[in-house]
C-alpha cells in the first residue's frame, strides 16, 4: 500500500499528488514513468514521474481526469488513503547532457512531465527555452515551475487569455526560422502537438525527443499492447522509451492505437458518473 | 473424468473437468500396475513418487498420497491441471502400451484438492540456518525455488514484478483451466511456511542483483521467465485489433477484463476471432475468444495437426468448444481499414524436409492465398525472455537470444552466488519443467550457501 502524502488541485481536472514510494523516489528519474494500481478492481494506469524526493520517499505525479479511473482517483483518494499497487520507476530516463540550447515545449498536463527533463537539462549546463501551452489561462500548470528553471518562456494559451494566443508549434516556428542556433529540442504532450513539433524540428534538422504514452497495461515488456513504429519498426514503450527520436515515430499510428478503445472508456466513466450521482443522492 | 458440456462451458470461465470422487479416483489408482522399475517417475520433471502415492489412493490414505507427492512437487493442484502427462509420466506409463496409461495427472489433482478440502500436510520446516535468500520471479520456478529453499531452513524473499505473485499461472493460463482461486491456495501455503512475497518490485530499475548480493542476500534465484512477445513481422500488425497473447491473456486473467466494467480494464474480441500458433497459449487464447463472445474463433498453424505443440487434452478440448482449426496455413498480412483489423491474408502450406528441429518445415503453396475475414487476431507463436534482470546485471552470461546461461543440473551461472532456471534459461516451456529447474537450483543454493560452493 502506498500513502498520498499531498494532493493539491492545480487547475480543472488536474491534480497532483506526492505518494510515498521510497524504493522508486530513491532512484526515479526524469523521463521514467510509474504504473498504479487504485483498487482490487482497478487498471494498471501509467503516469510519468515529475519529481523524486528521496528524502522523503514522495513520488510526484500529476493527473488529468479524463477517464473513469483518473476522474475515481481525484474523487476518492485523498492525503492520507492508500493506493493498492505503485511499481517503478520503468522505461529508460531522459539521456541529459550539454547540448547547447535546448528547446523543451510541453502542451497542456505534458508540460509536468516535462518540468524535471527542463531542470535536468539546465542543470546540465543547457541554455533552456521553454515553449508551454494551455487551451486558457485556467489551465496554468507548473508555470512558476517553469518561468524558475527556463533561461526564456514562451507561454502560448489557445484562446489568447494569457500570453500568446495560437499552439506552441507557432513560436517554434518563429525561433528556428529566425536562424538561432537550436541543438535539440524536447516535446511532451498530445500526440497531435508532438507530431506537429516533430514535422516543424525535421525541416530545419534540430533533433528532437518525444515522450510517447501508448496504451499499456503492465509497462515492463510484456503485453506488447504499448507497440509504436520508430523508423519502421516495432517498439515497445515500456522497455525501448517512453522517449524517442520523433523524426522517426508514426504518430498517426500511435493516435489511433491511442483511440482503440474509447466506447469502453466512455461506457466507463458514463457508469462512473452515475454511480457517484446515485451515491450523493443516497447520502443527502 | 466428468466435465462441463462443450455448449455450456464456452458461455463461463469455470473449470471444464469436474475432478474426480473418491470412488473415482480409487477405482483409476487400481489399475496401476506398481512396476518395479516405474519408468513415470523417470518421466516426470520433479521425480515424484508416483506408484507410491497411486498406492495410498487404492488404499483411500489420501492424506499419505498428498504426502509423498508433496515430498517432491510443491504445487501439485496446479501440476494435476497443466502438465502434458501425455509427453512425461503417462507417456512412458507400461499400462499405456497396451491399454490407457494410468491417469496420474488427475490423479495428482484429486489428491491436492482432497487436501484442500481437509489441511492435513504441513510441510516440514528445518531449523533456521540465518541464510537469506532472493528470488526474482514469482512464476513456477521462483515458487518452487523459494519452497524448496525455505524446507531446508532459509529465509527466502520472493521479488515479484506485477501486483500478484503466479507469473503465467495468474496472467497466462486461463481460469477454465486453472482456477486462479487454486493458485493463490498453493501460494498461501509457501506463505505460512514463512516465505516473504513483495509484488510490484521492479529488480533492476529499483534493486539490482548485485545490489541484492551486497545487501545480506547470500544467493540469489532468477526465474523471470519468458514474458516478452514475439510478433511475426508481418505488414499490418500494429493494427489496432491484433494483440499479442500476452496481452490477450492478461488482460481476460490477471486484469479480469471478462468481468469488464465490473472491473476497469476492457478488452475486444469482435465477431471473429484469428489465433495464430498451435501451442497450449493458442488454444488458451482461441477458448478464451469464444467464452468472451467471439462469434467464430479459429486457430491458423503453419504445420499439421501431427506437429500441434499443446497438450493432447487441450486440443480435444478445444475441438469439442468448436474452433475451427486451419492448419498448415500461416498468415501473410493483416489486413485493416481506419487503423482496424479487418482481415488475415494467409498462405496454405505444405510440409517439406524435415528442419533442424526434426519436424517436417511447412512451405508455402504458391498462389494458395485467401483471406479470413476478422476483427481480432491474437499472435501466439511465443515468447523471449523478460530483458530487465539480463541486462541490469553485469557479468552475466548470456545466450545470442538474451537468455541466461546456466548449468542445468544447478542453476548455476556465470556470476558467483547467482542461480537460475524457468524459461530465463530454456526460452519458453512448460510449467513443470520451470518448477523442476527450480528444484535443482534449490538444492544446488542449498550448498552453495552451507559450504560456500556449490
Amino acid at each position: 500500500m502506498y500513502r498520498i502524502l499531498k494532493k493539491r488541485t492545480l487547475g480543472q481536472d488536474i491534480r497532483e499528488y506526492v505518494v510515498e514510494a521510497p524504493d522508486v523516489a530513491r532512484v526515479g528519474k526524469a523521463g521514467q514513468f510509474i504504473v498504479l494500481r487504485l483498487h482490487e478492481r482497478g487498471e494498471r494506469i501509467p503516469l510519468t514521474i515529475v519529481d523524486c524526493d528521496p528524502e522523503t520517499g514522495g513520488v510526484t505525479l500529476v493527473v488529468q481526469e479524463l477517464g473513469k479511473s483518473t476522474r475515481e482517483m481525484g474523487d476518492r483518494f485523498h492525503e492520507g488513503d492508500t493506493i493498492l499497487d505503485f511499481a517503478g520507476p520503468l522505461g529508460k530516463a531522459t539521456e541529459v547532457e550539454d547540448y547547447g540550447t535546448v528547446v523543451c515545449i510541453g502542451g497542456g498536463v505534458g508540460i509536468a512531465p516535462l518540468y524535471p527533463i527542463a531542470k535536468a537539462l539546465k542543470g546540465a549546463g543547457n541554455t533552456v527555452i521553454g515553449i508551454i501551452g494551455y487551451r486558457n489561462r485556467d489551465l496554468m500548470i507548473y508555470h512558476d515551475e517553469f518561468s524558475a528553471t527556463c533561461d526564456e518562456l514562451i507561454v502560448m494559451t489557445n484562446d489568447g487569455s494569457y500570453g500568446g494566443k495560437g499552439f506552441v508549434s507557432d513560436p517554434l516556428r518563429e525561433l528556428l526560422e529566425s536562424g538561432r542556433k537550436i541543438d535539440h529540442v524536447w516535446a511532451i504532450g498530445p500526440a497531435i502537438m508532438m507530431k506537429v513539433c516533430s514535422e516543424i524540428t525535421r525541416e530545419f534538422s534540430v533533433p528532437t525527443t518525444v515522450s510517447l504514452n501508448s496504451v499499456m497495461i503492465d509497462g515492463t515488456g510484456m503485453c506488447g499492447g504499448c507497440r509504436v513504429e520508430v523508423g519502421g519498426v516495432a517498439q515497445f514503450a515500456c522497455v525501448d522509451g517512453p522517449e524517442f527520436d520523433g523524426h522517426k515515430v508514426d504518430f498517426d499510428l500511435l493516435m489511433s492505437r491511442q483511440g482503440y478503445y474509447a466506447e469502453e472508456e466512455a461506457c466507463s466513466l458514463e457508469r462512473y458518473l452515475a454511480e457517484s450521482t446515485d451515491g450523493e443522492k443516497g447520502a443527502s | 473424468m466428468r466435465e462441463q458440456e462443450a455448449a455450456v462451458r464456452v458461455g463461463n470461465f469455470d473449470e471444464v473437468p469436474f475432478g474426480y470422487t473418491e470412488d473415482e479416483a480409487v477405482e483409476e489408482a487400481a489399475r496401476c500396475l506398481q512396476c518395479p522399475k516405474a519408468p513415470c517417475v523417470d518421466g516426470c520433471p520433479v521425480g515424484i513418487d508416483i506408484p507410491g502415492f497411486i498406492e495410498h489412493v487404492k488404499n483411500r490414505r489420501f492424506d499419505d498420497a498428498i504426502a509423498t507427492i508433496k515430498a517432491a512437487n510443491a504445487l501439485p493442484a496446479v501440476c494435476g491441471r497443466v502438465c502434458p502427462q501425455e509427453s512425461q509420466c503417462q507417456g512412458v506409463c507400461t499400462l499405456g502400451i497396451r491399454f490407457e496409461p494410468v491417469a496420474i495427472g488427475r490423479l495428482e489433482r484429486f489428491c491436492a484438492d482432497w487436501e484442500a478440502d481437509h489441511e492435513v500436510c504441513r510441510p516440514e520446516i528445518e531449523p533456521d540456518t540465518g541464510k537469506r535468500i532472493a528470488v526474482i520471479g514469482a512464476g513456477p520456478a521462483g515458487l518452487t525455488a523459494a519452497g524448496e529453499l525455505r524446507r531446508r531452513g532459509h529465509s527466502v524473499t520472493i521479488l515479484e514484478l506485477l501486483h500478484v505473485a503466479g507469473g503465467v499461472l495468474m496472467y497466462g493460463i486461463p481460469e477454465f483451466r486453472l482456477p486462479k482461486a487454486i493458485v493463490r491456495r498453493e501460494i498461501d501455503t509457501l506463505c505460512d511456511m514463512g516465505i516473504d512475497i513483495e509484488v510490484n518490485q521492479v529488480v533492476g530499475q529499483v534493486r539490482t542483483v548485485d545490489e541484492l548480493l551486497d545487501g545480506g542476500f547470500d544467493a540469489v534465484f532468477v526465474g523471470t521467465g519468458a514474458g516478452l512477445p514475439r510478433f511475426l513481422g508481418v505488414p499490418g500488425e500494429n493494427l489496432n485489433g491484433v494483440y499479442s497473447a500476452n496481452e490477450f491473456l492478461t488482460r481476460t486473467n490477471l486484469m479480469s477484463a471478462y468481468l469488464f466494467p465490473e472491473y476497469d480494464t476492457p478488452i475486444k474480441v469482435g465477431e471473429r476471432v484469428v489465433t495464430v500458433g498451435g501451442g497450449n497459449v493458442a488454444m488458451d487464447a482461441s477458448r478464451t475468444a469464444l467464452r468472451l463472445g467471439a462469434g467464430t474463433s479459429m486457430i491458423v498453424y503453419r504445420r499439421s495437426e501431427e506437429e500441434l505443440p499443446a497438450r493432447a487434452e487441450e486440443v480435444h478440448h478445444a475441438k469439442e468448444e468448436g474452433i475451427d482449426f486451419r492448419l498448415l496455413t500461416n498468415p501473410v498480412e493483416f489486413l485493416g481499414e481506419d487503423g482496424r483489423l479487418v482481415g488475415v491474408r494467409c498462405i496454405r502450406m505444405e510440409l517439406g524436409e524435415p528442419d533442424e528441429s526434426g519436424r517436417r518445415r511447412p512451405v508455402p503453396i504458391d498462389g494458395s492465398e485467401y483471406v479470413i475475414e476478422a476483427e481480432t487476431a491474437v499472435i501466439a507463436v511465443g515468447n523471449g525472455p523478460h530483458p530487465l534482470v539480463p541486462q541490469t546485471t553485469p557479468g552475466l552470461d548470456l545466450t545470442r537470444w538474451g537468455n541466461i546461461v546456466a548449468d542445468p543440473e544447478t542453476g548455476q551461472t556465470s556470476k558467483p552466488g547467482v542461480f537460475a532456471g524457468g524459461d530465463i534459461v530454456t526460452g519458453a516451456a512448460t510449467v513443470i519443467q520451470a518448477m523442476g529447474a527450480g528444484k535443482r537450483a534449490a538444492a544446488a543454493i542449498h550448498t552453495y550457501v552451507v559450504n560456500g560452493f556449490t
